[in-house]
């Protein structure tokens, strides 16, 4: 699947977009978060644990709780500032 | 009845003519401009110096959140016009961020509703302000008041 980070949370990691494939126990978007992690110190850093960031499954807000399901796509976010 | 991000500015008076000409119902035009601040309050007292903000956005889906917090608002009250624009990228202190004009036949409809795109904007399109300031760079953090401003359209009975 493709993961997008935005803002902070794509300097931190050092890439916009990725394409990943989880292996089948990460089943939620917590869990997923917790896998990222294991990708590189940046993903840790940037998905650290306590951060203020929000999740979206294909384009629609997504919790920690939510499953992955199908989903193509995972994008990770600082709340929005715009206006 | 349109949603525009672009990176380019807008004008005002332009756009607001293109909105009402030829549609007679509108009886009141509300418009809010956001503009880039020279200052930002932090802690309610400490000011910073602005030089310049990048506004980074998520293509796409930028448009389509704005698209429905239009129709919200269109659902919530009698419009005959609503119109937003967002400009993204680089923009220096006193530029135009944002444009919001709302008309209806009545003034309290296009108000209040000029009022509820701005606050959902604010909170609900994904938007994020990168600040350049003298002591550097520094991502915008999303205000408690602007998720309470955001709220307040949640009230039931309201329009």
């Amino acid at each position: 699947m493709k993961i997008r980070y935005f803002a902070w949370l794509k300097r931190r990691v050092g890439v916009a977009e990725e394409d990943v494939t989880p292996p089948p126990e990460v089943r939620s978007v917590g869990d997923l978060v917790v896998w990222l992690r294991t990708r590189s110190p940046a993903h840790a850093e940037a998905l650290a644990e306590g951060g203020a960031f929000g999740a979206a499954l294909d384009r629609r807000t997504a919790t920690f709780d939510t499953p992955l399901g199908e989903a193509r796509e995972a994008a990770f976010f600082p709340p929005f500032t715009g206006g | 009845m349109a949603v525009r991000v672009q990176a380019e500015d807008f004008d005002v008076g332009a756009e607001l003519a293109r909105l009402t000409d030829g549609n007679a119902r509108i009886g009141g035009l509300a418009v809010f401009v956001g503009l880039v601040r020279e200052r930002h309050v932090r802690d309610g007292y400490h000011q910073d110096r602005i030089e310049a903000l990048t506004l980074e956005h998520w293509p796409g889906r930028t448009e389509e959140a704005l698209a429905e917090i239009e129709a919200e608002a269109r659902r919530r009250w009698p419009l005959d016009a609503t119109l937003i624009v967002h400009r993204h990228g680089r923009l220096v202190a006193g530029e135009r961020i944002v444009l919001v004009a709302v008309g209806s036949p009545h003034r309290e409809a296009a108000f209040e509703a000029c009022g509820f795109l701005v606050d959902w904007l604010k909170t609900k399109a994904p938007f994020w302000k990168l600040e350049e300031t003298p002591e550097g760079e520094r991502w915008v953090e999303s205000h408690a008041g602007d998720e309470e401003a955001a709220a307040r359209w949640d009230k039931p009975g309201k329009a």
